[in-house]
């Protein structure tokens, strides 16, 4: 019995008149933890009750605590009938169960209810007091903690501080390894009892087996963290499956890794001492087990890395192959031995997406996998054996294109499920990468970081160097000097899942670099539409790495980060979207330009043509290097090397696709083999792909777009963020559908939506949306047939629809002039008002002249957070008489930072599940004012959550799952929303820690 | 040829987005299509490369979103810790001030009418008249309903009060209590004589009579003091007609008057031979202030029995300012007048109002 949790009920406000006779409420609360029920008194005829009821207090298992949520309801007292249920809120309570994390919660919540929305908030005050537990038995794993930041990010602004953290104000002290875990259940929603039940009771049941399913699935996990060793899961990545019929999947990744407070310098770090020295000699030549034997040059090049030890411990690791017998000495848990076991571990997976510089020693290119298959019931839920055999066959999969690329491990890895009826796709993404460790643990001292940051720009190329040799590689590739030292190969194109690495030099700018692409599929059942689908996706595949090599090609660039492939799978059309952010890296060679040919050679009309084609393409190549500001230098002594034997345009891409278990035999994608890209063009439907790759709108002035964190090629930023959610549905219409018709409306979509966002944020110009996240749907008719299974009119029109649901955060660019005063304003000021607020202080010019903001940009709404500007606030407008409690603020962002700030605590992680439903859809505004309002609620509720943990931001904030579903004849929608993010505590870089 | 029909598409962000320009539209109450039209017109296409569709969906959303907060914005005291829209502070009072702001045009017409079910029927009417859509008009008078309704009851100051409850500027706060207050005591403002007259004429005088007349003139801790005239005062009011109904004092103020006057005005003989017909139209005034119906008409009379005769002779801002000075001063000069301070009570108000009111 390890744990008390006591929660008192304070006050309600804004309450809905319940009672149509007297215009009031005679509101009470039921607080429900586990099986235990307390209640309040009735506080009669009024919309702003005060209960200030006496703590309920639950003693209960720290399991029950991980699992279960504390549920609050909130009803109105009815003398004569059953009383009428308010709303709900539930309360994640793990944020105290971490001793760093938050301590008590306590704050205004809105009360929600799944049919009618928010209705009212609630004052509520918890605390846990738990006990000591040394039962080694234990099924808990309390105290783990769960970021969902996918990276270590250290300041992106400043980039002279070194030491980066995973994440901010922890240090990583080691890195256990991946960990993976799911859960199944039965679909309340499918149940034989959802036939009779209301569909409010419904919907709440469904909420509530999801909460308990995420709680269980992170106790899991973390109970993998604790034997492994760790304390931490880094890049905590949970998704939901809703396999209808067959059940509901909760499943996640992450990375274990062991967390340090800095400044509590643990006896395993690494130190100077120069009995750790030797320690770590002796650990070291059993790490690289899955490293290939580099080719005879490459000792050479690890030279610089061995600072710290003036012996190059790299010469031992190139003949590790032999050395495998070498037992790493367990008991030094010092970084190397865990990422010894790491990498003989089963999965060498990394789930986040950045690195401490000169980390990643060689990346070696995007490695995917997918795999259809047919869905089934899950007849015993304690023993998802089916579901863990599949993502096992996945990822053993990445594993081996990761090795057959000579890497080790793989980075930036992610997981994702695409289903439609019984079929569905499972898809693995991630870059194979060599990495090295004892750099790793030289990142992690603070000490000295200037002398090696010198030592990283200068090695600003070697991740590029293919880890592979010419004669060895797996596949025909081609291969170029490295531009930057010269000395090593390096591909011609890289495509890679991972944020841009710091120590990388680019020209010019990144740019938002997306393909897309609708494919037909003709409507089957069961096994022939699975078939239908796995024939499909390897040319999917094929065509969208085309779209993006083409892209990439004509904004003269030649490497794409944070490559993110979608695949959605629809009733009879399956659509693929990937985005990616395109660079130019200096290490790289320059990309050659992109040539036409026909295939009729003599027909004087079409070489006419051609030719201004290519007038056209050269032209674009040209304004692109231009827009992007691309002048690579040259480099003086340029590839004098020998020629590559047999060049040839191979990305660094793998893919497999795979129905049950036969694999697809591997794709051909060699193009042309000569210098210049070539494109041919046969037909129509080629110049049809011709003309939409050149008329691809580039981003208006003034506004950058990427998908990755950072805008390669800008450095300053101001603190200004805003984050956006759109949605937008199209619907077919019924006319033939064609390929090209469908993939033209496609990508007329996507374009739209980005106009429309950069119409939205013009007063923000100049600035920078970043982390760009689409992801598509192709909502089928039998979904929302099976949801309205109550009511027996079938879904009108037999179309699809898309959905496309689209995250960003904004960001805006400036240049900080020094001193440019206004700095010190303290008005709560967001970026968004800045078209009604005229520069105040002096405007400064950017450098590309466009509209400067930059410096009235100011960002001090996070500082409501602190208790000095909450009281200023107060007494500001204590002149009316409702302010005296001020909502804080609370920044929501799909980034794993906000510039200018630092975090000063990490709260926990937020993983809310939400179903909202209405029965009068037309008069809630239809779809787009039923998800309107949804989407809004959902905002102002994980505000609220975050704001009583004592936070004032979110960041890594994703909107995982949002399904929507709709029957227009019987005036109903149903969405679900599924958003997670870290709650923290951030503060201005000027301020001292409180 | 258009395969795809837009299903659903939303826009939302943590700060709640908003443009001000949008948002006057739609307090104007144009449609959607009307007000993508107008923003059309306004170039904002050309500046940022735009479409059509894009701006009517950026026009949707910002509707839609105006539309939910309309709610909050009827007791605007919650905009503040609600949790659902994060505003900053700025931009709320912002979304108040202009939701409470209204067309003079439009207050001209129900300003002193009774704030009731009938007067929204006409509204149509006064759409029709005034230009303003029907929705704008019916925001507008279900603004002064709600004030009215909630102040009404309230002790203490009207000014503060409704700044208090509604967050309103000064400015517009004062406004408001004329409206309350013009609606609370009916007074007559719809007659032709009277068109001349501006709202903010009409708000002066309010505001002079709030502070002069009322109950909260005297004692600020009643019900209904700024609402309601001083009923005592009303009643005193009539011991002022001795001043005409004496003959002798009524001679004795003449010639006080027309001493004071020689020779600074070209109005004088003009105002010598009027003096006792003004003297006893603004007395007459006084004297009838305890009947409700009179008091409806007080600006009517004051406009047939003082500023119009005055008008007819020309008189200039000038003379009548020279006169209302004389005139109230020198009644303190007779020695049988024992009332005083409800002279001055009166003719303060009385004197700050006809000068407002005398214009063309």
């Amino acid at each position: 019995m390890p744990g008390k949790l006591k929660a008192k009920i304070l006050a309600g406000r804004h309450l809905p008149v319940m009672d149509r006779a007297s215009d009031l409420t005679d509101a009470f609360v039921e607080v429900k933890f586990g099986n235990t029920t307390f209640k309040t008194d009735v506080f009669p005829k009024s919309l702003n009750p005060q209960w200030n009821s006496e703590w309920f207090k639950f003693e209960v298992d720290d399991e029950d605590l991980q699992d279960e949520p504390l549920q609050i309801t909130v009803l109105d007292h009815d003398t004569y009938s059953a009383n009428d249920a308010i709303g709900k809120v539930y309360i994640d309570i793990d944020p105290l169960l971490s001793t760093e994390a938050a301590t008590v919660i306590s704050g205004w919540f809105p009360i929600y209810d799944t049919i009618h929305g928010i209705r009212g908030e609630i004052s509520v005050l918890v605390k846990v007091e738990l006990f000591s537990d040394s039962n080694r038995f234990r099924q808990s794993s309390c105290g783990v903690k769960f970021f969902s930041v996918f990276c270590n990010t250290r300041d992106a602004l400043h980039l002279s501080c070194p030491a980066p953290s995973i994440p901010r104000c922890y240090r990583l002290a080691a890195v256990h390894g991946f960990v993976e875990e799911l859960v199944v259940n039965e679909d309340p929603e499918h149940q034989w009892i959802d036939r009779i039940r209301t569909p409010r009771a419904s919907n709440e049941a469904r909420q509530r087996l999801i909460s308990l399913m995420s709680g269980e699935l992170q106790r899991k996990i973390g109970l993998k963290v604790l034997e492994m060793g760790g304390n931490a899961v880094v890049g905590y990545l949970q998704c939901f499956d809703l396999e209808g019929e067959s059940g509901l999947v909760v499943r996640a990744i992450g990375t274990a890794c062991t967390l340090e407070k800095p400044g509590s310098l643990p006896p395993s770090a690494p130190s100077a001492s120069p009995s750790m020295e030797t320690k770590e000699c002796v650990s070291r030549p059993s790490y690289p087990v899955t490293v290939p034997s580099p080719g005879p040059s490459a000792p050479l090049k690890y030279q610089p890395f061995s600072s710290s030890s003036p012996k190059s411990c790299r010469h031992q690791s190139s003949c590790s192959d032999t050395d495998l017998s070498f037992v790493p000495k367990i008991g030094t848990s010092s970084l190397i031995c865990n990422l010894t076991k790491l990498m003989k571990g089963e999965f060498p997976f990394f789930t986040f997406t950045r690195f401490p510089p000169g980390f990643l020693l060689h990346v070696g290119g995007v490695v995917s996998a997918r795999s259809v298959k047919l869905l089934d019931r899950i007849y015993n839920p304690d023993e998802p054996e089916t579901r863990d055999a599949w993502w096992e066959e996945i990822r053993q999969e990445i594993k081996s294109h990761a090795k057959a690329l000579g890497c080790h491990a793989v980075v930036g890895y992610s997981e994702s499920t695409s289903i439609c009826d019984e079929v569905c796709i499972l898809s693995a993404a991630g870059t194979a990468a060599v990495l090295d460790p004892t750099l790793m643990q030289e990142g992690c001292l603070d000490d000295g970081g200037e002398h090696r940051l010198d030592e990283h720009s200068f090695l600003s190329c070697v991740f590029c160097h293919v880890p592979y040799d010419d004669f060895n590689s797996p596949f025909p590739a081609h291969l170029a000097q490295c531009c930057t030292c010269g000395r090593h190969k390096v591909p011609d194109v890289l495509f890679t899942t991972i944020e841009l690495p710091r120590e990388a030099k680019v020209s010019g700018k990144g740019c938002l670099i997306q393909a897309r692409l609708c494919r037909l599929k003709k409507k089957a059942q069961g096994e022939a539409s699975a078939t239908a689908v796995s024939n499909l996706l390897p040319f999917m595949e094929y065509e969208l790495h085309t779209q993006l090599m083409n892209k990439l090609k004509l904004r003269a660039m030649n490497a794409l980060f944070g490559l993110r492939v979608q695949i959605s799978l629809g009733e009879n059309m399956v659509v693929g979207l990937a985005s990616a952010t395109g660079v130019y890296l200096n290490a790289l060679p320059s990309p050659g330009g992109v040539q036409i040919a026909g295939k009729t050679p003599g027909d004087t009309a079409q070489e006419q043509h051609i030719s201004n084609m290519q007038r056209k393409i050269n032209d674009t190549i040209a304004g692109n290097k231009e827009l992007y500001e691309i002048n690579p230098l040259e480099v003086a002594e340029d590839v004098s090397g020998s020629p590559i034997p047999e060049p040839q345009r191979r990305p660094r891409l793998f893919r497999s696709v795979s129905e049950s278990s036969t694999e697809v035999p591997e794709l051909d994608l060699a193009y042309g083999r000569k210098d210049a890209f070539v494109l041919e063009i046969d037909d129509t439907d080629a110049l049809e792909d011709m003309h939409s790759l050149l008329t691809d709108a580039p981003a208006p002035s003034g506004f950058y777009s990427c998908n990755t964190e950072v805008m390669p090629g800008i450095y300053s930023w101001t603190s200004a963020v805003q984050m956006f959610t759109s949605v937008r549905m199209f619907r077919l219409g019924n006319a033939n559908l064609t390929n090209q018709g469908v993939n033209k409306a496609f990508n007329d979509l996507c374009e739209d939506l980005l106009k429309s966002l950069y119409f939205k944020v013009r007063s923000m110009v100049p600035c920078c949306l970043c982390h760009l996240n689409f992801s598509v749907a192709v909502p089928e008719e039998e979904l929302v047939q099976v949801h309205l299974q109550r009511s027996i009119t079938p879904f009108p029109s037999p179309t699809d629809t898309f959905s496309i649901l689209f995250i960003a955060g904004l960001h805006s660019i400036g240049r900080k002039s020094g001193g440019g005063g206004g700095e010190n304003d303290e008005q709560l000021q967001f970026a968004l008002e800045l078209s009604t607020e005229p520069a105040s202080p002096p405007t400064f010019s950017s450098r590309k002249g466009t509209r400067a903001t930059s410096d009235i940009q100011r960002f001090s709404s996070l500082e409501t957070g602190s208790p000095l500007l909450r009281d200023r606030s107060r007494s500001v407008r204590s002149t009316h008489s409702y302010s005296s409690n001020a909502v804080t603020v609370v920044k929501m962002t799909p980034l794993s930072f906000i510039p200018n700030t630092r975090i000063i605590k990490y709260l926990g992680i937020i993983n809310m599940f939400f179903i909202r439903e209405t029965s009068s859809l037309r008069e809630e505004g239809g779809v787009s004012g039923f998800l309107h309002g949804f989407i809004t609620e959902v905002f102002a509720m994980v505000r609220a959550h975050v704001a009583a943990l004592g936070g004032n931001a979110v960041l890594s904030y994703q909107m995982k799952e949002c399904v929507f579903m709709e029957n227009p004849n019987k005036n109903q929608a149903q969405c679900l929303i599924n958003v997670s993010g870290d709650a923290v505590i951030l503060v201005r870089h000027t301020e001292p820690d409180p | 040829m258009e395969i795809m029909s837009v299903e659903l598409d939303v826009f939302v962000g943590n700060t709640t987005i908003m443009d001000e320009e949008v948002y006057q539209f739609w307090l104007d109450g144009y449609t959607v299509s009307d007000a993508v039209k107008v923003r059309m017109e306004g170039g904002v296409l050309e500046e940022c490369e735009a479409s059509a569709e894009v701006l009517q969906s950026d026009t949707m959303d910002q509707y839609r979103t105006f539309q939910m907060c309309e709610r909050l914005l009827h007791t605007p005291a919650k905009l503040a810790n609600q949790l659902l829209f994060q505003i900053p502070p700025h931009r709320q009072a912002m979304l108040i001030e202009r939701y409470y702001a209204f067309d003079s045009a439009f207050v001209r017409e129900v300003l002193g009418k009774k704030l009731s079910k009938g007067t929204k029927k006409d509204l149509d009417d006064v759409s029709l008249k005034t230009g303003i859509t029907l929705k704008s008009c019916r925001r507008q008078f279900d603004n002064f309903k709600r004030v009215f309704k909630v102040v009404e009851e309230l002790k203490g100051p009207l000014v503060e009060n409704i700044q208090t409850h509604f967050l309103l500027s000064d400015k517009l706060a004062r406004d408001y209590a004329a409206i309350v207050f013009f609606a609370n005591n009916r007074f007559e403002t719809g007659k032709r004589k009277l068109q001349y007259l501006s709202f903010q004429d009409f708000a002066f005088c309010a505001g002079q009579l709030i502070s002069n007349w009322t109950v909260g003139a005297v004692d600020n801790m009643v019900e209904d003091m700024d609402v309601d005239l001083d009923k005592e005062f009303l009643q005193d009011l009539k011991d002022l007609k001795i001043l005409i109904t004496d003959k002798d004092l009524l001679d004795q103020h003449k010639s006080l008057v027309c001493t004071a006057l020689r020779g600074k005005t070209k109005v004088y003989s003009e105002m010598e031979a009027n003096f006792k017909n003004l003297s006893r139209g603004l007395i007459n005034i006084a004297a009838k202030l305890t009947n409700t119906k009179d008091v409806r008409d007080l600006f009517i009379d004051l406009v047939e029995k003082f500023i119009e005769p005055c008008r007819s002779d020309r008189w200039t801002a000038a003379d009548m300012k020279l006169f209302l000075i004389h005139y109230t001063n020198s009644a303190h000069i007779l020695d049988t007048f024992k009332h005083q301070v409800t002279w001055d009570r009166y003719m303060g108000v009385i004197k700050s109002c006809i000068l407002k009111m005398y214009h063309d």
